[in-house]
């Protein structure tokens, strides 16, 4: 009989496991990811209807659904939205909840600075989306090109929100990264070696790493923007000897990187995935881990091939265009072994399959327009038109959302022990992929076709009309399947919590321990010899695991909860976010000067405070 | 019912269009803005390097697509079949996957890169047709610093002769795009850039900002007229009266008059109602932004709005938003920001239906 040993034997403190209090003073990585979750879902359905707006917009030509200034924030605030507070902490929570899991630790390296990121997190999205509330929201687009961001041409509060916002994400996603970075490093099982961890924590740790050194690219060109705006530089203004362009390497030099930011991880829950599903290991281990490694390294080396009309000349487009074809080497072996991997298995054709299966299918699409753009003078026609747009939609939304969707429905019976239901996942799959298909394949012909980017309407004799209006119907067939996949967790949410510790047949840790599991997660950590231990217990057991019972958690530390990272996320917010104020009041850095006290006065508390 | 069995006819119609390479071209003569009918010779080179990369990704496409989906239904297994033989890797196989695809990669590359020379650069020579474009918000300045023309919004060029353009903005990144002619350049404040094609045909050619630059981004179109030799000849002959190049005399003036200027200014003399416009758009503030023949501005080369001195002859208004027709241009006037919101033109005063009535004919008249 498994009994929770919460209810009369606390695993470790004294705190009661339930009501706000307790969830904005959790240091817990499974609690965090959840609030991770949740917070990212909310905003992304958010930039979802942003989208839907933008559709309904499109769909005849000289439309007037919206003004042309709204329709500017919206395409801006969609795709930061999107980025910044959907698909990265989507990612995030899936990091913070199994990347402990999956390398048998009892929590993150860091627990405090955990809740941290993600308090930063929450005040950043709450933040700048704040300013659609008082008509500000920014509008210069989620690249944000000098010089229409400097004061003479964006004047307003729009472009502030957005770079002071970004700002704040960034703090969240720099103390995140170095986290997971020391966690994977330090806190694996005994026994598992760099070369036997999951592929899920390989791929989550070369993102790490590529957090690590893009962000602070970004930062440095988002504070050259705030020095321009606020305190009269000039580094992208050339009436005074800046120079336009330099904001475009710089926001390049992150954005590229970014784009691996926001697809590995998915990469990695497709690589657990298929796996399972096929009854058989991953095929090419080794191949995969270095590809994944190849592909953040040579990331770094490409950013210019989103600048080839800026007219760079021809040596500097020939060496961004052959750099940017080399990478399709090693993706197309991801691909290949994940074919490899489906080959001769056992396939269950369960939702998350379809979702990592569909992934693999839409991510060949949008890798082999990418080698169409790689090509310079094919990409002067292709840039900045729809076509563009098919392109990093099947990346980021046939790649990335359809992986974090299977990894939801994979992992959702280890976060709540319960079962999302498998036909209702299906009629979401089917619904997802036909909608999603609908509204971005046409892209491809519309761009070529002549239909720019960006823009908040078309006159109708450029014939436009035609795949705009198949688009729209098939983004509303995107927005309403995510309806069901809500449905399905509202009613999953009303069974009761039966669902085993291992429902799939997992490979890696996660399975051998109860569903959720229990604070500590791991009472004792199994041996590792191999990349897939639940498999080696599995098969020591005959082919079954025994259901692992909940267990006392006496004598297990746990760290204590703590409101000071939550204090202390408050001062970054105030802090950056006073510099709105440089141009309404004389007196804004007092704003400033309150907000460094609380961030100084909560880091001093939380240094102070006894961790256990 | 009416309008699903709408809705299906015109899925059949559109239908060629799925099926990629051949088919597009096919339907690319629905799209006057395409990029996949190329007219210049800049464009077709750029169609060509594209085509090959088209077959090259439908082959792959077709490939990996169908070994995927072979494998999903030759594989499918039930939940209490053995175990699958566990295979762990094959080394041969990843060397083979790794190295096809970058033969194919060499393949696109080679071409690629001999376009990217090819395409590069400036053009000179004699015979070349020199352009200097200018971006504005929400407009296109087009000047032939040899031959003295300033004009907005259409660009006229002769058939078969290369035009050379030197690109820059006014204000902020622009970028000058005509599909059928070449790629997309980037205009950046402070430095030119170049673009060059030659045009095959003749007709009349959509183009658009394809760099988001603010409020009217979408509406930031142009024309692009190729023409005979002697219909561009004349076409520059007339442009030439009211220059604000010949006129600061940048450019000489011509010797010969052409024949219907004296006709014109006659007519004008004559005609009230143009006669007022005339001094309205001096008096009310017109010639703040825009230069015009017989205007105290008219060499002035660097305000704000397009040179007007020929208006009346251009094809369409307000950067391509709109046909050149007297109702259009009294839309216009009346309130340019309910036409096209957050325009930079302010009218210095609200105008009467009378004033508008002048400054349309005034306008209407200079061809």
């Amino acid at each position: 009989m498994a009994t929770s040993v919460v209810d009369h034997a606390p695993a470790s403190h004294h705190e009661p496991h339930t009501g706000i209090w307790s969830w904005i003073t959790t240091v817990d990585h499974k609690r965090i990811g959840i609030l991770y979750g949740v917070t990212a879902f909310i905003f992304f359905l958010l930039g979802g209807i942003e989208a839907l707006i933008m559709r309904i917009q499109l769909m005849k030509p000289d439309n007037t659904f919206v003004s042309p200034e709204l329709f500017n924030s919206l395409f801006t605030m969609h795709g930061t939205t999107m980025i910044f507070l959907g698909v990265m902490p989507l990612s995030a929570m899936f990091f913070n909840y199994f990347i402990p899991l999956q390398i048998g630790a009892r929590d993150v390296a860091f627990p405090r600075l955990n809740a941290f990121s993600y308090w930063v997190f929450l005040l950043g999205g709450l933040f700048i989306n704040f300013s659609f509330l008082i008509n500000a929201a920014p509008n210069a687009g989620w690249f944000g090109y000098a010089n229409l961001t400097s004061n003479q041409y964006s004047p307003g509060l729009n472009t502030d929100f957005w770079v002071l916002g970004l700002q704040i994400l960034g703090v969240a996603s720099m103390a995140a990264a170095i986290n997971f970075f020391v966690t994977i490093v330090n806190m694996r099982a005994p026994g598992m070696k760099m070369l036997r961890m999951p592929m899920f924590v390989w791929m989550s740790f070369i993102t790490q790493i590529l957090l690590l050194l893009a962000f602070p690219v970004i930062t440095i060109a988002l504070v050259f923007l705030m020095m321009d705006r606020h305190f009269a530089t000039h580094f992208f203004l050339p009436e005074g000897g800046g120079d336009p362009i330099l904001w475009q390497h710089l926001f390049w030099i992150f954005g590229h990187p970014e784009v691996y930011i926001l697809i590995l991880p998915s990469f990695g829950i497709v690589s657990e995935i298929l796996p399972v599903f096929s009854r058989k290991p991953l095929f090419g281990y080794t191949a995969m881990v270095f590809s994944g490694a190849f592909i953040a390294f040579l990331g770094f080396g490409v950013w210019s091939h989103h600048m080839f009309s800026t007219g760079m000349g021809p040596f500097a487009d020939a060496f961004f265009s052959l750099s940017t074809m080399l990478i399709a080497v090693p993706t197309g072996v991801k691909i290949f072994n994940w074919i490899g991997t489906m080959w001769g298995g056992s396939l269950q054709l369960k939702t998350p399959m379809l979702f990592a299966i569909g992934m693999v299918a839409q991510f060949i699409v949008g890798g082999l327009s990418g080698v169409m753009h790689s090509v310079p003078p094919a990409d002067l026609q292709q840039t900045d038109t729809y076509f563009i747009v098919a392109h990093f939609h099947y990346v980021l939304f046939g790649g990335a959302i359809f992986g974090l969707t299977a990894g939801a429905y994979y992992w959702f019976p280890k976060m709540f022990g319960r079962m999302l239901d498998d036909k209702m996942g299906k009629l979401h799959f089917w619904m997802m992929f036909l909608g999603f298909n609908i509204t971005f394949f046409p892209m491809h012909f519309l761009g070529l076709n002549g239909m720019p980017r960006r823009v908040y309407t078309y006159p109708g004799d450029l014939n436009f009309e035609f795949w705009n209006q198949v688009q729209t119907w098939g983004s509303l067939l995107l927005g309403v399947s995510f309806l069901v996949f809500i449905y399905n967790m509202w009613k999953a949410s009303r069974r009761p919590a039966d669902a085993p510790a291992d429902p799939w047949r997992g490979a890696t840790l996660e399975w051998l321990i109860p569903s959720p599991p229990q604070e500590f997660n791991f009472a004792d950590v199994p041996p590792v010899h191999s990349a897939t231990p639940a498999w080696d217990l599995r098969r020591a057991g005959g082919g079954t695991l025994p259901e692992p019972q909940r267990v006392s958690g006496a004598g297990i530390h746990m760290p204590r909860p703590s409101y000071w990272p939550a204090v202390t996320a408050v001062g970054v917010l105030v802090t950056i976010g006073s510099i709105l104020f440089t141009h309404a009041f004389s007196q804004w850095y007092f704003i400033t000067l309150t907000g460094a006290a609380i961030l100084i006065y909560g880091i001093y508390r939380w240094a102070y405070e006894p961790a256990f | 019912m009416e309008k699903s069995s709408g809705l299906v006819r015109r899925l059949a119609r559109q239908a060629p269009a799925l099926c990629l390479l051949l088919l597009i071209a096919a339907c690319a003569k629905d799209y006057p803005q395409t990029t996949l009918q190329p007219r210049g010779d800049f464009a077709r080179m750029v169609d060509d390097l594209f085509r090959t990369t088209v077959v090259w990704a439908t082959i792959v496409f077709v490939l990996v697509e169908g070994v995927l989906l072979w494998a999903i239904f030759k594989f499918r297994g039930r939940a209490d079949d053995p175990e699958p033989r566990q295979v762990h890797g094959n080394t041969t196989l990843e060397v083979v996957w790794t190295v096809i695809p970058a033969f194919i990669l060499v393949a696109i590359a080679v071409p690629t890169v001999k376009t990217i020379f090819k395409t590069s650069d400036y053009a000179t020579g004699p015979g070349v047709v020199q352009i200097e474009v200018i971006g504005h918000q929400w407009w296109w300045e087009f000047r032939y610093p040899e031959l003295g023309v300033v004009t907005g919004n259409e660009m006229h060029i002769p058939v078969g002769k290369t035009v050379n353009l030197r690109m820059t903005t006014a204000d902020v990144l622009h970028s000058f795009w005509v599909p059928q002619f070449a790629g997309k350049r980037d205009v950046f404040p402070g430095r030119y850039n170049p673009l060059w094609f030659k045009a095959e045909v003749t007709g009349i050619f959509s183009g658009q900002c394809a760099e988001f630059c603010g409020v009217q981004h979408a509406r930031m179109g142009f024309k692009l007229i190729s023409e005979t030799q002697e219909e561009f000849d004349a076409w520059v002959a007339r442009e030439r009266i009211g220059s604000p190049l010949v006129n600061a005399g940048t450019v000489p003036a011509d010797t010969t008059t052409p024949a219907d200027s004296a006709g014109r200014a006659a007519k004008l003399a004559a005609d009230s109602l143009e006669q007022a416009g005339r001094a309205l758009f001096s008096g009310a503030g017109c010639i703040g932004c825009h230069a015009m023949v017989g205007t105290p501005l008219a060499s002035a080369t660097s305000l704000k709005g397009p040179n007007l001195s020929h208006v009346g002859s251009r094809q369409t208004l307000v950067a391509g938003l709109m046909p050149n027709t007297e109702e259009n241009l009294r839309k216009w006037l009346a309130n340019p920001d309910s036409v096209k919101q957050g325009t930079l033109m302010v009218l210095p005063k609200k105008l009467t239906d009378a004033e508008i009535a002048t400054l349309v004919a005034y306008l209407r008249s200079h061809r």
